[in-house]
């Protein structure tokens, strides 16, 4: 290291310029790995034919859990109300179809992407100045209202009986969407895979690491003056956005939707599902979305009440003893086996 | 006119028996969470939990409303210490979503466990005479169980207000909320200070959940359902303090009330557009510490 001291200071500064730059690409550059979730969710289409609408249903909370991601796991934003922007996007499309007769699936996507994004804007002006139990109360009595107000104009949401039986117009005008699931399932693996990619750029990017910044030390980032303010709602109308698409895709799959989706358990469960994976790790939103997922279709069936224990137990020991979800977990592991070699 | 006036005092008599039934159940939360910034997801369970022990022991017992409530609080207090000693206590310098996962995480297997015991059916509880039907305070008749709610809340409120501005103790709680190091560096015991807030907070939940039945019914979602309210009544009255509690209390009781009557539709809109309001203008709530 002292050879390096003994430099001028400019050339020791593009080193380190140098160096940050090459640590962000390394970061940023794909890992072999990678690859496994994908072609599992393709070997899953053509080895479990039959549960392709479960399948679609597993991949939609996968996405909700990646827009979780972003916020709680990326920029440190606690919020037990992101069920918010999941109704938000599940009544776009609902609403679009229902009381306009509008059902073309892609621009509904991008609908309900914009409203939900403009609303996780305007909201995220107001709350992101908010920290602790002050952000949880305001982030839970955002989605309460919105339940609320759909309960109080149930002449246009049909109110907790919600808006059944939606026809939604086939796919690129084309595929239809079969009873089986089939199409939906590609069609919204499809969705997954671009937003995926989209947020995956977004992390490695400067803004995900000054994101990363504020989670981690907060002051310290208003001090080398980061536009912390900016930041967090430029990131939470993002994540807002996703979530609007996966509750559009949720509306879009089972061609109804109640007010049930703004429910604070969906915030919880999403949530869970989140610290079960892993947070902070992209793949962390796959991992959990879809043991939650699996767990719950094959415990719910045997006693609902035994799964409420099960998922209370099991959060309570993620956060004794796997702080840092299931791919922590595997991580540990792996490092234990690679020192174990050594 | 005088149909109004009715109305009015309809209102403002059953906002105050909500009121003194929130205050009762969130003051403990709220000096706990005063105390050791704690988030405490599983409160609601607490009061859960007390209100279940009331219907055990008036149904099955056949021990009396009143004697039941004291043993509910009593129990649940002590049933509270263990949980607070074993595993709250490595959390208290976690995150906030470490304790909200941990705390909801209970709360899930309190209520799956209550579910189990007593099914997901509401549950009523036997009253005394003395608390059935009306009674008459001079201009016009009230419902007994509210009113006696409001004594119950107002001598309550008596209690702790005396043992929190008066005693040796209540000066404790009040300089650790103030400032935790200054309090232990001058040689208060600030765990242990704790652990008997926790236990006393509980037992007042529980309290306050024995008196809900009567109310709202009582059922395992309970623990969730009305877990929102306190959380909402704490953080508006701001964490620790007592008259920041009561005011909350009184304001949201009112309101919601206000709101239910004046119009059924909206139901709960009122007491979250309140809350809102008052915490994007004071984000620490009443009374408490930015």
């Amino acid at each position: 290291m002292a050879a390096s001291e003994a430099k001028p200071p400019a050339a020791a500064r593009s080193q380190a310029r140098e160096r940050a730059v090459a640590y962000l690409t390394s970061r940023h550059r794909f890992r072999l790995a990678e690859v496994l979730p994908w072609v599992l969710a393709l070997a899953a289409y053509f080895l479990l034919p039959d549960r392709m609408t479960f399948g679609g249903q597993v991949l939609i909370m996968v996405m909700f859990a990646l827009s979780l991601d972003l916020i709680l796991g990326y920029a440190g934003i606690v919020t037990l109300g992101h069920a918010a922007f999941f109704g938000i996007g599940a009544y776009t499309v609902g609403l679009l179809a229902a009381r306009l007769n509008y059902s073309e699936p892609i621009s509904g996507l991008i609908a309900a992407a914009l409203v939900a994004g403009l609303i996780g804007f305007i909201t995220g002006w107001f709350l992101l100045r908010y920290r602790g139990l002050t952000l949880l109360m305001l982030t839970l009595a955002t989605a309460i209202m919105l339940q609320e107000t759909g309960n109080l104009r149930s002449d246009i949401s049909g109110g907790y009986d919600g808006l059944p039986g939606l026809t939604i117009a086939p796919l690129f005008g084309v595929f239809q969407y079969d009873l089986y699931g089939h199409v939906n399932y590609l069609y919204v693996l499809g969705v997954l895979a671009v937003l995926f990619f989209f947020v995956r750029r977004l992390v490695y990017s400067p803004f995900g690491q000054a994101l990363t910044g504020i989670r981690e030390n907060v002051r310290r980032m208003h001090a080398i003056g980061s536009p912390v303010h900016r930041r967090l709602v430029t990131v939470y109308t993002i994540a807002a956005a996703i979530a609007g698409v996966a509750g559009a895709l949720f509306t879009q799959t089972n061609a109804y939707v109640t007010l049930t989706v703004f429910d604070f358990d969906v915030s919880a469960k999403v949530m869970v599902m989140l610290i079960l994976g892993g947070t902070g790790r992209l793949y962390g939103a796959f991992a959990g979305a879809v043991v939650y997922m699996v767990l719950e279709d094959y415990f719910s069936k045997l006693s609902p009440t035994f799964w409420q224990f099960g998922i209370g137990l099991l959060l309570v020991l993620a956060v004794l003893f796997a702080r840092r979800g299931l791919l922590g977990l595997i991580e540990d592991a792996g490092h234990y086996f690679a020192r174990g070699k050594r | 006119m005088p149909q109004v006036a009715s109305i009015a005092v309809s209102i403002l008599f059953d906002g105050l028996a909500y009121a003194m039934f929130l205050f009762i159940t969130a003051v403990g939360l709220s000096v706990t969470m005063g105390l050791m910034n704690f988030v405490n997801l599983a409160h609601g369970a607490f009061a859960m939990a007390g209100g279940y022990i009331v219907v055990t022991l008036t149904r099955s017992y056949g021990v009396g409303f009143v004697p039941s409530l004291l043993i509910a609080a009593v129990i649940v207090g002590v049933a509270s210490v263990p949980f607070e000693r074993l595993l709250y206590r490595r959390f208290y310098k976690a995150t906030d979503l470490e304790q909200v996962l941990l705390t909801i995480g209970l709360a899930f297997m309190a209520i799956a466990t209550f579910t189990y015991f007593y099914g997901p059916i509401p549950k009523s509880v036997p009253l005394p005479n003395w608390l059935q039907g009306d009674i008459n305070l001079g201009f016009r008749l009230f419902p007994s169980y509210r009113a006696f709610l409001i004594a119950l809340g107002a001598a309550l409120i008596a209690v702790l207000w005396y043992s929190f501005e008066r005693t040796n103790i209540g000066a404790k709680i009040r300089a650790a909320v103030d400032n935790r190091r200054m309090a232990e560096s001058v040689g208060i015991n600030v765990d242990r200070l704790f652990t008997l807030t926790f236990a006393l907070g509980s037992g007042l939940a529980a309290l306050g959940g024995g008196l809900a039945i009567q109310l709202f019914g009582l059922s395992p979602s309970f623990a969730v359902i009305y877990l929102v309210l306190f959380l909402i009544v704490v953080a508006v009255g701001g964490l620790g303090s007592l008259k920041g509690t009561l005011l909350a209390a009184l304001v949201l009781g009112v309101f919601d009330t206000a709101g239910k009557y004046l119009m059924a539709d909206a139901g709960g809109f009122f007491i979250y557009a309140v809350t809102v309001a008052v915490l994007l203008i004071k984000p620490a709530g009443f009374y408490g510490r930015e």
